[in-house]
């Protein structure tokens, strides 16, 4: 039986898919057989960012919909071997995700890998609510700042009434924050929550502060899941993430501002 | 569900709708020795309790005679222990005629009930509470009151948690976009966040509770004051806000 992860935030274009991505592509390097389903039907990226988008034949409504099986929607990626991708439809309804379609692919899947990892569209509708289903654990990206916060207690809210645990009354869906663009020097400016603001109003387990980073972006651009960028921030802490989903102990990294140069060690002595 | 006349002309008295929470003996059959005993050991066992207490004697499931209903023999009983029997409730024309005989206020019986600006009993004084949804007499159990709903786990934006019957204790933080609605008293143990109604049926004396307010709106009764007018007086610390003169007065929780 495979671990359902689902990656959500209520809100759009904090992170969701960077991270599905990127934990997908964690677990797979740490030998566990992943795949990696995209749930934004309509608006399909995930094959943008795991640069697989000129290898998507079938999709996942052709799945649901008995047009393909599972073996010719699934792509493998080039660069882990454990790790799949099962593309998103950019041109059906999202109505096409139907929860019992869904219930079939995932328990099809669930024979053959060690996780599932879900990306959630934004918002709180169907595709949203699809993704979340039948989760056993949830990474709640959120963004250092107020409306993202909110949108993010409302997923929470929505995990725990509306998720297939909760209508079961199952143990509840295991939730972790995932704080992501966090910039500790805004932070200090007053121009960002902090880390500790934003675990205060959430009240989850932290998961990992992913810092801002122009990493992101590029690797983003280029196809590559940020966590393969092993010399940046931003890919360490994806990995200390992908540690602590697995139930490694380690310390957060990144959430105070790095000394930059000669100059600002001066001035802020030391 | 305003209490205040606004009348120019003062009159003597004004007829209020009101619910009360009231004690029933559910009378099976009537036997004198064997009511007095059994009356003795169920206040035995709560003394305190039944202390002056009105009583209103339920007919409903009565299945002795008419005949050996003896309304001044029970009344005599109560008496003796202070209790004091106000009114019967159901039973049947004859049964009802004797009560009547014993000067005892009829209710009228089955589920519509309390509906008694008449009957009142006359004995009701500050305790009443305004109108709102009825709540029934609560015939079992006499002394339990209504259960407190206990919620351990954080209310999130876009949820509601409603206790009808009585309080709501929230042991967890109530977020912003959260609705919690009590019958009486709304306890948070956490931050408050969201909204606070207590009291909804109208409930005056109800209170919100909570370890830092920062809510969007704090409601008793009906009288309400939204975020904006919350903000100068114990923002962030902990509070109880209850309702005086129509007014939700804000005091900080002493640390004892």
């Amino acid at each position: 039986m495979a671990r359902i992860i689902v990656v959500t935030s209520g809100k759009g274009g904090v992170g969701k898919t960077t991270t599905s991505a990127s934990i997908s592509t964690g677990l797979a390097k740490r030998g566990h057989k992943t795949v990696v389903i995209d749930f934004d039907v309509g608006l399909r990226n995930l094959d943008l960012i795991m640069n697989c988008e000129r290898r998507v034949v079938y999709d996942f409504v052709n799945v649901i919909q008995g047009e393909a099986t599972l073996n010719q929607a699934l792509i493998r990626d080039k660069r882990v071997d454990t790790l799949y991708i099962l593309p998103a439809s950019q041109t059906r309804e999202k109505e096409a995700l139907t929860k019992d379609g869904v219930e079939k692919v995932i328990n099809e899947l669930s024979d053959r890998f060690d996780y599932i990892v879900c990306d959630s569209p934004a918002g709180i509708e169907h595709g949203a609510l699809m993704a979340l289903y039948y989760a056993d654990e949830a990474v709640v990206v959120t963004n250092p700042e107020v409306s993202s916060v909110r949108d993010s207690d409302r997923i929470l809210g929505i995990l725990q009434s509306k998720s297939r645990r909760a209508e079961m009354g199952q143990d509840p869906v295991k939730e972790h924050l995932l704080l992501s663009r966090y910039n500790p020097d805004r932070v200090e400016k007053g121009e960002m929550l902090s880390v500790a603001d934003v675990e205060e109003i959430l009240a989850i387990p932290l998961l990992g502060v992913i810092p801002e980073s122009q990493v992101v972006l590029n690797a983003s651009n280029q196809g590559v899941p940020v966590i393969l960028e092993e010399d940046s921030d931003a890919g360490q802490a994806y990995d200390d993430a992908v540690a602590r989903l697995l139930g490694e102990e380690r310390e957060h990294r990144f959430m105070t501002s790095q000394k930059k140069g000669f100059f600002s060690r001066m001035f802020k002595g030391g | 569900m305003s209490e205040t006349a606004v009348s120019g002309v003062k009159q003597c008295f004004q007829l209020k709708s009101a619910n009360v929470s009231m004690t029933a003996l559910e009378l099976y059959f009537f036997d004198n020795d064997d009511f007095e005993s059994t009356l003795r050991d169920k206040i035995s066992q709560a003394p305190g309790f039944f202390k002056d207490i009105p009583l209103i004697i339920s007919l409903e499931k009565y299945e002795g005679l008419s005949s050996e209903l003896d309304f001044f023999k029970i009344i005599g009983a109560c008496r003796r222990h202070n209790i004091h029997v106000i009114g019967v409730r159901g039973g049947n024309d004859d049964q009802r005629r004797l009560a009547r005989g014993a000067s005892l206020a009829l209710l009228p019986g089955g589920n519509q009930r309390d509906r008694d600006i008449d009957t009142a009993p006359a004995t009701e004084s500050a305790a009443t509470e305004p109108t709102g949804n009825p709540t029934p007499a609560r015939v079992e159990n006499p002394g339990e009151p209504a259960p407190a709903k206990i919620i351990n786990q954080p209310v999130r934006s876009g949820q509601q948690v409603y206790a009808p019957d009585g309080d709501l204790i929230i042991l967890a933080p109530v977020q912003a976009g959260a609705e919690v609605l009590a019958a009486g008293n709304v306890h948070v143990y956490g931050p408050l966040r969201g909204r606070a109604l207590a009291g909804i049926h109208g409930a005056e004396h109800a209170r919100v509770f909570c370890q830092s307010l920062e809510a969007e709106l704090v409601s008793i009764a009906g009288h309400y004051k939204i975020s904006e007018d919350l903000q100068d007086n114990g923002w962030k610390t902990a509070v109880q806000i209850q309702l005086r003169d129509d007014l939700l007065v804000v005091t900080p929780l002493e640390k004892a």
